[in-house]
């Protein structure tokens, strides 16, 4: 609600600036409700939308698009092996508060292209200038882009399809009218999706919206997920019985004497 | 064909855990061992959490050993006596197992503590085993007889009070000792996440003496026991078991663990320690080579927790 409310402020914001030649977002995610199935191997969601512009007499300047689409948040802990008495140990970790279990940044041409770095920074365009939260200690806080941890966390989440960056994956298919596609990969977490859109001209900030989706299991898959936490003692026992049965079957099956 | 884990959360080829289950099985099958100490690293391998591939296989073994007790029952060939007293010691080391993996847990050096024990225990296990086989292979390629039972050599083991006569296998032992290889086995098994029936047949029948007509037997109805209490807490404690994971490795293992018995009992007895010596030392020098050489990623990721 504070999300679509926020959303609302920016736009009336934007109408309220200029409004000769105010721009609205609209976009859509081809599918809101992901479910995952026993077939489940990954899917690609489509999201599309367009640029409204008030002032239709004049043609469209050129617009510059950036996606970000973030997961549900978790905690994480990143451990750096090191050499000890000639075997390689766990020895340093770094802890990630909060950060977005996926993370998928797009945009229609490089960030460096699209606008200064000082815009880039504070609206959080790329993989460098999202907040990752670490704890250093007691403070809570990020660190720099190239710091080792943080660069490691990246590229193993990266390596699993879940952290990724493209700068060529939105297009413009007329100077008003894009699309790109969301690849949800196979260990993809369960949760509530956030898309936010924002939108550039020229080097400087228009506006921005956002969507949402949510990957939920559904049937048997959230029926065992929840068994097992809400109703862990049966569910053991469950799993116990089915192990004993199978034992017991195999044993009368292949019985020879 | 993909299935979908749903307390691992990635989808697997349901073909290739099923044949992993059946040849662990054959393994467990011929040897008369639980077979953890492979399906663990196994799952691992594929890309299954730790946490969730020590729970599910525990369930694993517990069906896989429930075949195995059940078909030597028929033969007369497990002594329950023997299975109650190492399983009164099992439980308390099962306890104290868990208490310590939950304090290496917290302090982040469980992976490593796992690591090491299994280069410790499966190399001097294995190397002992491969030692003892090679010795009775040539022994036997002399054309000596096997050496006899002495049984005078009982030494001070069979010296401890609180006697107790064990009738299926023929022994009158103290009950000391046989509580304290129960209570090793559970402590071990707890921490490293394994049935440690390769730890409890060679002291079985190197230290308690008992005859080899009942080990396997015994062991496997210890093996039984405490997985299944295994699975059961790993259930209620960490909510880690997948239930479907669970099923095909069970599928897998009780089928392949028939094939692995009759292959078994073609093979002669020293000749299958020789083989099952060589399998635990190539696991744990496995271990010990990962540990050694430089890893390729030196960070590891693990998630601690969701949305509160």
């Amino acid at each position: 609600m504070i999300r679509h409310l926020a959303t609302a402020a920016i736009v009336l914001a934007a109408l309220s600036a200029a409004p000769a030649c105010a721009e609205r977002l609209i976009v859509s995610v081809s599918n809101h409700r992901v479910t995952i199935t026993p077939n489940y191997a990954g899917e690609e969601l489509v999201l599309f939308g367009s640029v409204e512009r008030d002032d239709t007499a004049a043609p469209p300047p050129p617009y510059d698009l950036v996606v970000t689409i973030s997961g549900p948040p978790a905690d994480f802990v990143t451990r750096r092996k090191e050499r000890e008495f000639g075997i390689w140990a766990n020895a340093d970790s770094r802890q990630f508060l909060q950060v977005p279990s996926y993370l998928a940044i797009f945009a229609n041409r490089a960030f460096d292209a699209i606008t200064t770095p000082d815009l880039q920074r504070s609206l959080k365009l790329g993989l460098d200038h999202i907040v990752l939260t670490q704890r250093v200690g007691t403070d809570y806080a990020d660190v720099v882009a190239d710091d080792p941890f943080r660069r490691a966390f990246i590229r193993l989440r990266s390596e699993h399809g879940l952290y990724r960056q493209n700068t060529a994956a939105v297009t413009f298919l007329t100077p008003t009218l894009f699309r790109t596609t969301i690849p949800l990969p196979a260990e993809v977490p369960t949760g509530d999706y956030d898309v936010k859109i924002k939108l550039l001209s020229r080097g400087a900030f228009v506006t921005a919206t956002s969507t949402s989706f949510e990957v939920v299991k559904v049937g048997f898959e959230q029926f065992v997920a929840t068994s097992a936490h809400q109703r862990a003692l049966l569910y053991g026992l469950t799993i116990v019985a089915m192990a004993l049965t199978t034992g017991w079957l195999a044993s009368v099956v292949f019985r020879r004497d | 064909m993909q299935i979908y884990l749903p307390i691992a959360d990635l989808p697997v080829n349901m073909f290739l855990i099923l044949a992993m289950g059946m040849a662990v099985g054959f393994v467990s099958g011929m040897f008369g061992v639980g077979g953890g100490f492979l399906m663990t690293p196994l799952l691992i391998f594929v890309g299954i959490s730790p946490a969730v591939a020590v729970a599910s296989v525990s369930s694993h073994i517990a069906a896989s050993s429930l075949t195995g007790a059940l078909s030597y029952w028929r033969r007369r060939a497990i002594d329950p006596a023997l299975a109650l007293v190492l399983l009164s010691g099992g439980i308390v080391g099962t306890a104290l197992g868990v208490g310590l993996f939950t304090l290496l847990r917290s302090l982040g050096q469980l992976d490593l503590t796992i690591a090491v024990s299994y280069v410790a225990l499966l190399s001097t296990v294995g190397g002992l085993m491969l030692w003892e086989g090679i010795g009775a292979l040539r022994h036997a390629r002399r054309g000596l007889p096997p050496k006899p039972r002495r049984s005078g050599s009982h030494g001070w083991i069979h010296g401890l009070p609180l006697k107790m006569r064990f009738k299926r296998s023929k022994m009158y032992l103290s009950v000391i000792p046989v509580v304290v290889i129960g209570l090793v086995i559970g402590f071990v098994g707890a921490v490293m996440g394994i049935g440690g029936a390769f730890l409890l047949i060679p002291m079985m029948i190197y230290i308690l003496r008992v005859p080899t007509s009942t080990t396997i037997g015994t062991a496997q109805t210890l093996t039984l026991a405490t997985m299944t209490m295994a699975t059961l807490m790993h259930a209620v404690t960490n909510h880690q078991v997948d239930a479907v994971l669970a099923l095909i490795l069970m599928i897998g293992g009780v089928t392949g663990a028939q094939f692995g018995a009759r292959a078994g009992q073609r093979i002669r007895g020293e000749q299958l320690r020789l083989l099952l010596g060589l399998l635990i030392l190539s696991v744990g020098v496995r271990f010990a080579v990962e540990l050694a050489i430089q890893p390729q990623e030196l960070f590891t990721i693990r998630e601690t927790g969701t949305t509160p």
